[in-house]
């Protein structure tokens, strides 16, 4: 049972971590952009859809407000700035986007206190079922995972099934030759940047009501998503979900197991206090080894 | 007299931050004196990154973490020789722990580059990444020595007798002397054959390759030789502020260092100094009028970024080819 309930947990982490990754992965491939700063719109919708579901009382418009906010945020920052940065090598983008995460935290701490914000699960999904004998699970953690498909599924819909999927996996084979037969690039650039954003800013919202809602919130996850989009192959979405669940199921078997497994040998103070350090190593030592074997990824999208 | 200006700064340089301690005491800022002694050793750090970055061409993002476990090397042992029972043996000599601290920085240098430069451009960034959150929870997961608590120091290292650390000028002095030594040895490394075969591979490795240069093996030990300098730079801050903590680790320090490289010049001789010195001076200056001194910083970078990305050691030499 422990391990079933387990497993939905990674599952929640794992479609999370998707949305933030299919962003990045996206704007890598597409782009060739290193954006340092995707986990600041991951913030920025936790704290715009803590915000609004304080003062409305309505998740569904949190949702909505983080989403447009963070789309409208990304499309502007990438008009106004990051469209310089493109040509101009991994350092410069590197720098940009680092300066970027100093502005972003700086400005939330400026608007909404350095204090984290407790966000409050929504009154309906407050509760929990029973999905089996001896097996409840938190109603609001079901909805996050019921959401993570829906949007993934929607995500996949549209890069397969859609013009605009087809413009995007053109630019993320080959940038120069999607160009030269007549993509609209640089208003691609601009929809996928704001795409990447939104679909970070929900998982922000979504996670906001069970995380804590603070300023470095986007910095701790933003590693993982890296994770991912390594792990998986830069610019691919495909990839991207597979790499999210592998990392989420180390993750979160390695925080429930490790301790009781190491405590089989060693004192439980040392464990219980190794084991959760030990399996985040032991996510980078999964990702060092698949670029050791692999060094462009699991399932890399550019031909 | 290619190298006028360079020379120049140097000796300016020099002379100020020999002049730094008596003005300072004579003016009651004696405050500056250990700002100063922080600039020196982030200076160290800086340079070693430079070195990686501007003269081997790598973009890594695990320097601050090899600052870090030098760090936590020169504390450890220092903790350790005040304990009766011990894993270790302890040190509190600075001519034991100090090199320590740079042989742990290059030996992690060398086996985290050693996987890393397996991978190209973004892969290595982000490998190195990887491995810089490796030893950032191994560090925090290490209740032994404080975890994420952190671990302080009791007292500064012993260098010889007569010369306490613990005396803020003289810890200047030391460091200065470190400064100067490490710059020396830079400018020495950087105009060797090794040098020049590592400038030949940061602008064209296949070429190099053609040659019949073993580029890996180059790259590796430029790697390892930044490890070292970073490790040093990491004592020299764990002895200054006689407390180390994960944070030392965190992957945002390996974005500041990659900040004050930026800041001084890549690839530039006084480049460390002048980008560590630009940064923590700003920090200073910005926090004193206001809180949201991080807002004026991230501005201040996008501007260098994009209309100086030669640094402001460019201002002191002509452009290279």
């Amino acid at each position: 049972m422990l391990f079933l309930e387990q497993t939905l947990n990674a599952l929640q982490l794992g479609l999370m971590l998707f949305l933030i990754a299919a962003g990045l992965t996206l704007v890598f491939g597409i782009m060739d952009l290193v954006n340092l700063a995707h986990g600041s719109f991951y913030m920025l919708g936790a704290y715009v859809a803590a915000t609004v579901a304080a003062k409305s009382g309505s998740f569904a418009a949190a949702f909505l407000v983080a989403l447009a906010a963070a789309a409208g945020v990304g499309m502007l920052v990438e008009w106004l700035l990051l469209r310089r940065v493109y040509g101009r090598g991994h350092l410069s983008q590197v720098l940009v986007t680092f300066a970027l995460i100093l502005i972003a935290n700086e400005t939330v701490r400026w608007i909404w206190g350095a204090n984290p914000i407790d966000m409050g699960v929504p009154r309906s999904l407050a509760g929990s079922v029973a999905l089996a004998p001896g097996l409840s699970y938190s109603e609001y953690r079901l909805a996050i995972i019921v959401a993570g498909l829906a949007l993934a599924a929607a995500l996949f819909w549209m890069v397969n099934c859609t013009r605009l999927g087809i413009w995007i996996r053109a630019g993320a084979s080959n940038r120069d030759m999607a160009r030269a037969l007549g993509v609209d690039t640089s208003r691609l650039f601009t929809l996928v940047f704001g795409l990447g954003a939104a679909l970070s800013a929900f998982a922000g919202a979504m996670l906001g009501p069970i995380l804590s809602v603070q300023v470095g919130m986007g910095e701790a996850i933003i590693i993982l998503a890296f994770v991912v989009v390594v792990i998986g192959g830069i610019g691919s979405v495909r990839g991207a979900l597979l790499g999210s669940i592998v990392v989420a199921a180390v993750d979160t078997y390695g925080r429930a197991f490790l301790p009781s497994a190491l405590g089989a040998f060693l004192p439980l103070d040392i464990a219980t206090h190794l084991g959760p350090g030990l399996s985040q190593v032991s996510i980078f030592v999964l990702m060092a080894a698949i670029l050791f074997f692999r060094p462009r990824g699991l399932m890399p999208a550019t031909g | 007299m290619k190298l006028g200006a360079t020379w120049w700064f140097g000796i300016v340089a020099v002379v100020l931050l020999v002049l730094l301690p008596p003005i300072a005491s004579f003016t009651q800022q004696e405050f500056y004196i250990g700002v100063a002694t922080r600039v020196l050793a982030y200076a160290i750090a800086v340079s070693s990154l430079n070195l990686v970055l501007g003269h081997g061409g790598m973009l890594s993002l695990a320097q601050g973490s090899l600052l870090g476990a030098g760090a936590y090397t020169t504390a450890i042992l220092t903790v350790e020789a005040t304990k009766d029972v011990t894993f270790l043996p302890g040190a509190t000599s600075a001519w034991i722990t100090w090199p320590a601290a740079m042989l742990v920085g290059a030996l992690l240098g060398l086996a985290i580059a050693s996987i890393s430069l397996r991978t190209r451009a973004i892969f290595f960034l982000m490998i190195t990444l990887a491995f810089n959150q490796m030893l950032y929870y191994l560090f925090f997961s290490m209740k032994v020595y404080g975890g994420d608590d952190g671990l302080g120091m009791a007292a500064r290292s012993d260098l010889l007798p007569g010369l306490a650390l613990e005396n803020d000028t003289v810890f200047f002095y030391v460091a200065l002397a470190l400064f100067a030594i490490f710059t020396f040895v830079q400018h020495r490394l950087v105009h060797s054959r090794f040098g020049r075969v590592l400038e030949g591979i940061r602008i064209n490795e296949p070429r190099m390759q053609a040659l019949g240069f073993d580029t890996y093996r180059y790259k590796l030990v430029c790697f390892a030789i930044g490890g070292a300098g970073s490790g040093l730079a990491g004592a020299l801050l764990a002895n200054k502020n006689l407390f180390v903590s994960p944070g030392l680790l965190d992957w945002l320090q390996s974005g500041t260092l990659l900040v004050m490289t930026i800041l001084g010049g890549v690839g530039q001789l006084w480049g460390g100094l002048l980008g560590a010195a630009a940064y923590l001076v700003i920090e200073e200056l910005l926090s004193a009028y206001t809180q949201r001194w991080q807002i004026g910083l991230g501005v201040a970078l996008i501007a260098v970024t994009l209309y100086a990305p030669r640094g402001l050691g460019a201002l002191f030499v002509p452009r290279r080819p």
